[in-house]
């Protein structure tokens, strides 16, 4: 045995007496302060479950508001143009933080990464805990910003200063954006627990044989997201406090000299664009530490259901590192109109172009992977092929606004929040749907019902586009983004028709989310119960007992032979070989 | 459900794509210098995005149908792990396409945002506020006058509201104005400040946009080259009446600009 090798049996084995914890006594410790990374994976998937609803009930009022600015709702009243803008800053920041973060990373890669990997559980259990409950905590004081004085802040999720960091800017900027702030705040303390604990797993408690070339390419979605969320969410907590000192503290971090309202403030010297630095730092990244899960969920279904290996594995772990690189380069594309110096923009412009390369590369060997496959179409497939679709389609217009010459007329209409919320947005909730329908089996010990799943995927998938392919149109007559009310600009009665059609597609669109909460209580309640490995899929969770025992493999250690897409392998008795199985062959 | 995928997928594609070509909603009408080659870069990355999105999804749809599982009868699946040199190839493809449409709109931007004004630019200083925008021009002496934030006054409008030291010699003869006048084919020179928040000046029709930010003074220049008027928009989120700050911009031949410009003068004295 040569040293190398003797070192890492040493950590392995140290690892393993560290986090090993007995099973939870008690109710309390099994479910709500739980240590296991199951329970911490679900409790995740539950916050993220609602706040979606949250966010989307804020997006129907909006789309409400915006065809009919004089209805009077039930309980929520007659909505004015200041509270638009709370309501769409409030739908943005749950949006991003608490539904397009926590569910892909937080829920399922919490529950899944240990089990992909072979691991008994995270490496840091009480640091999991912890993260978990502090986001809970973010969750609550974001909410809270509704109910005080002034209601919920209107300054967006970007939050630009000087509108975020002056109370008599408008309503809403008062304790209501503190709170915001606050709770941004928290939630990039939790997600840096979060991000360490996915780093160290990975590295350190891999199972033997689990080479990082045999990770499913879930695993190292997963991985390449924590990293980004390690350099990301730092910079954003330190210019979330900065802003703080700025409203409460009288600092001048990104405040000049300004008169509001005819009132000269304290301020000087501060500067507005540092703030976008800091927060685009953050922002671009952040992008990618929500889609990039998505992309490993789609590889890994996408295999699964053609009964195909996954096209190029090594070219996909690398697009996903490029992209991840690539990402933290590129945040003054969002900055093109600011004042930033326009000679940067040649840079940042092309590195945001040189994205595209790793992102066409993950496009053509999704193809490349249905290429000469045998498709099952099950719902999780449906919605992965979905995933791919609303991926080129929202992927498209990115080299439209990579180009500073072009944001001229798109940048802040609505073409860029229909690139953003397609791709963003939409694609990457195809990801947490295409994931919730294939290890809700593994997780719940339940299969989800086809019919309920497919109706819900076909409403969704047309009724999506509906409502964000317009926006492109609307973007290039040059509707400015975050108007609310239509009335004011003469040139945007002529796109009043297409807003109601996109209102209109939304309602429908959001009622097709009823189909899918109902299928998953009633599925958790009455499903037929699942096998182990319902869908004869290849990885290690399916090795496994359904659902997963505490310590994930009732104490045995799984020991890997084969890569993780080994599917209709030629002379093999069954048309998959599961990562467990004896070698196949020298390829993996 | 195959068929289904190709039958939506194709159907959503060619949807979009039709809107597109037939476009009922396109850019407004250009009318400032630069509006043909940024119209012109719009087009070319328009069409090469609209082949490989059309491309993309009609494979896509073609691949769920042709390759849905037939059952027994089918051919066995290509046990596969990848093509190196098909990865090359589209990789160098995406690599050239992206890299290329990059340079090919670079000029256009060194061209609007690299060069100075000419010295017979019209100068012309933009002053975004919540939720108005003011515009100042420096009379005769060429000069603006200084402005100080101690001064300013929105509730009682124009030189007011920008804070002009009216004991400041230069600024006897500024003019304040909440309309735009420009004189046509003849460039201006912006400068862009904003007193509270940021604001951003969007001309659609002349293909401008800018922010106005608080603690710069942004210079822009732009050549209208119609006579005719526009409307200005914000396009920054900048508090709660964001969506009524607009104005009007109104570009009328140098005769009629200079006319306008010594009433406004003879109206100071």
């Amino acid at each position: 045995m040569d040293r190398r090798a003797g070192g890492g049996e040493t950590i392995m084995a140290t690892s393993e007496v560290v986090h090993a914890h007995a099973g939870p006594q008690g109710f309390i410790r099994k479910y709500i302060f739980s240590l296991d990374h199951k329970v911490i994976g679900i409790q995740y998937f539950f916050l993220a479950l609602t706040a979606v609803w949250v966010g989307m009930f804020l997006s129907l009022l909006m789309r409400i508001h915006l065809i009919w600015p004089q209805v009077n709702l039930p309980i929520v009243g007659h909505i004015q143009p200041e509270t638009y803008l709370s309501l769409l800053t409030m739908h943005g920041t749950i949006m991003v933080f608490f539904v397009l973060t926590t569910a892909p990373q937080g829920g399922f890669g919490n529950y899944f990464l240990p089990i992909q990997i072979g691991a008994p559980d995270m490496a840091f259990p009480v640091l999991n805990m912890l993260s978990f409950w502090t986001t809970f905590v973010a969750f609550v004081v974001m909410l809270a910003a509704f109910f005080v004085t002034g209601g919920a802040p209107l300054h967006g999720w970007t939050g630009y200063p000087p509108l975020s960091a002056v109370q008599s800017t408008g309503p809403g900027e008062g304790l209501g954006a503190d709170l915001w702030i606050t709770s941004i705040a928290i939630f990039c303390a939790a997600s840096l627990m979060g991000a360490l604990n996915f780093i160290t797993t990975t590295l350190d408690l891999r199972a033997k044989g689990m080479t990082l070339m045999r990770m499913p390419l879930t695993v190292w979605s997963w991985f390449i997201t924590a990293i980004l969320g390690l350099l990301a969410f730092g910079v954003l907590l330190s210019a979330g406090i900065l802003l703080l000192m700025d409203r409460n503290l009288g600092t001048s971090f990104f405040v000049p000299v300004i008169v509001v309202n005819g009132q000269l403030m304290g301020h000087k010297g501060g500067s507005p664009l540092l703030w976008q630095h800091l927060f685009w730092f953050f922002g671009h990244p952040e992008v990618y530490i929500a889609i990039l899960p998505g992309m490993g969920v789609t590889s890994q279904i996408l295999s699964t259901f053609a009964r195909k290996p996954i096209f190029g594995y090594r070219a996909m772990v690398y697009a996903m590192l490029g992209i991840g690189f690539l990402g933290f380069m590129v945040w003054g594309h969002h900055m093109f109109m600011s004042g930033m110096s326009p000679y940067s923009a040649f840079a940042f412009s092309l590195l945001t172009m040189a994205i595209g390369v790793p992102s066409a590369i993950k496009t053509f060997n999704w193809l490349g992977t249905l290429y000469k496959g045998r498709i099952r179409f099950y719902t999780p497939m449906l919605f992965a092929v979905g995933f791919v679709s609303l991926f080129v389609s929202g992927g498209l217009s990115g080299p439209f606004l990579a180009q500073p010459t072009l944001d001229i007329p798109l940048h802040d209409t609505y073409f860029v929040v229909g690139h953003f919320h397609l791709i963003m947005g939409v694609a990457a909730i195809f990801g947490i749907f295409a994931a919730t329908y294939y290890w809700f089996p593994k997780m719940f010990g339940r299969m989800m019902n086809e019919g309920l799943g497919k109706a819900h995927f076909w409403l969704t998938f047309i009724g999506t586009y509906a409502i964000f392919m317009p926006m492109h149109y609307l973007g290039m007559a040059g509707h400015p983004r975050r108007y609310s009310q239509l009335t004011e600009v003469a040139y945007l009665h002529n796109l009043i028709p297409l807003q109601t059609f996109m209102t209109y597609a939304a309602f429908i669109t959001i009622g097709a989310q009823f189909i899918f909460v109902i299928n998953l209580f009633w599925s958790m309640l009455k499903g037929p119960k699942a096998a182990d490995n319902p869908w004869d899929a290849t990885t290690v969770e399916w090795t496994t007992a359904t659902p997963p025992p505490h310590d994930n493999f009732g104490g045995q250690t799984p020991v890997i032979h084969n890569g993780p897409y080994e599917y209709g392998v030629p002379g093999a008795a069954r048309d998959f070989v599961m990562q467990t199985d004896p070698a196949v062959g020298a390829a993996h | 459900m195959g068929l289904a995928l190709l039958a939506v997928i194709w159907l959503i594609t060619f949807v979009s794509t039709y809107f597109f070509i037939w476009h009922p909603w396109w850019l407004p009408a250009g009318v400032s210098a630069s509006a043909a080659a940024i119209d012109h870069q719009f087009v070319t990355t328009y069409i090469l995005m609209g082949i490989v999105f059309v491309l993309a999804q009609c494979s896509l749809g073609l691949f769920a149908w042709q390759y849905r599982d037939r059952g027994s009868s089918a051919p066995p699946v290509d046990y596969s792990h990848g093509n190196t040199t098909m990865e090359i190839v589209w990789t160098v493809l995406t690599g050239v396409l992206f890299v290329g449409l990059n340079l090919m709109g670079s000029k256009i931007w060194a061209a609007e945002r690299f060069e100075p004004a000419q010295a017979s630019a019209v100068p012309v200083e933009v002053t975004g506020m919540q939720f108005a925008w003011y515009f100042r021009y420096p009379g005769p002496d060429g000069k603006f006058g200084i402005t100080n934030p101690k001064l300013m006054d929105p509730s009682a409008g124009s030189e007011a509201a920008i804070g002009l030291d009216t004991s400041d010699p230069a600024a006897k003869d500024d003019v304040v104005t909440g309309t735009m006048f420009l004189p046509v084919n003849r460039q201006v020179d912006f400068t862009l400040r904003a007193v509270d928040v940021i604001h951003s000046f969007f001309i659609p029709n002349m293909r401008f946009k800018q922010d106005a930010v608080p603690g710069l003074a942004i210079h822009m220049h732009v050549t209208p080259t119609q006579i005719g008027d526009y409307e200005i928009a914000c396009a920054e989120l900048c508090g709660l009446g964001h969506y009524k700050m607009h104005g009007m911009v109104k570009v009328v031949s140098q005769e009629d600009f200079d006319k306008w410009i010594a009433a406004r003068e003879a109206e100071k004295q």
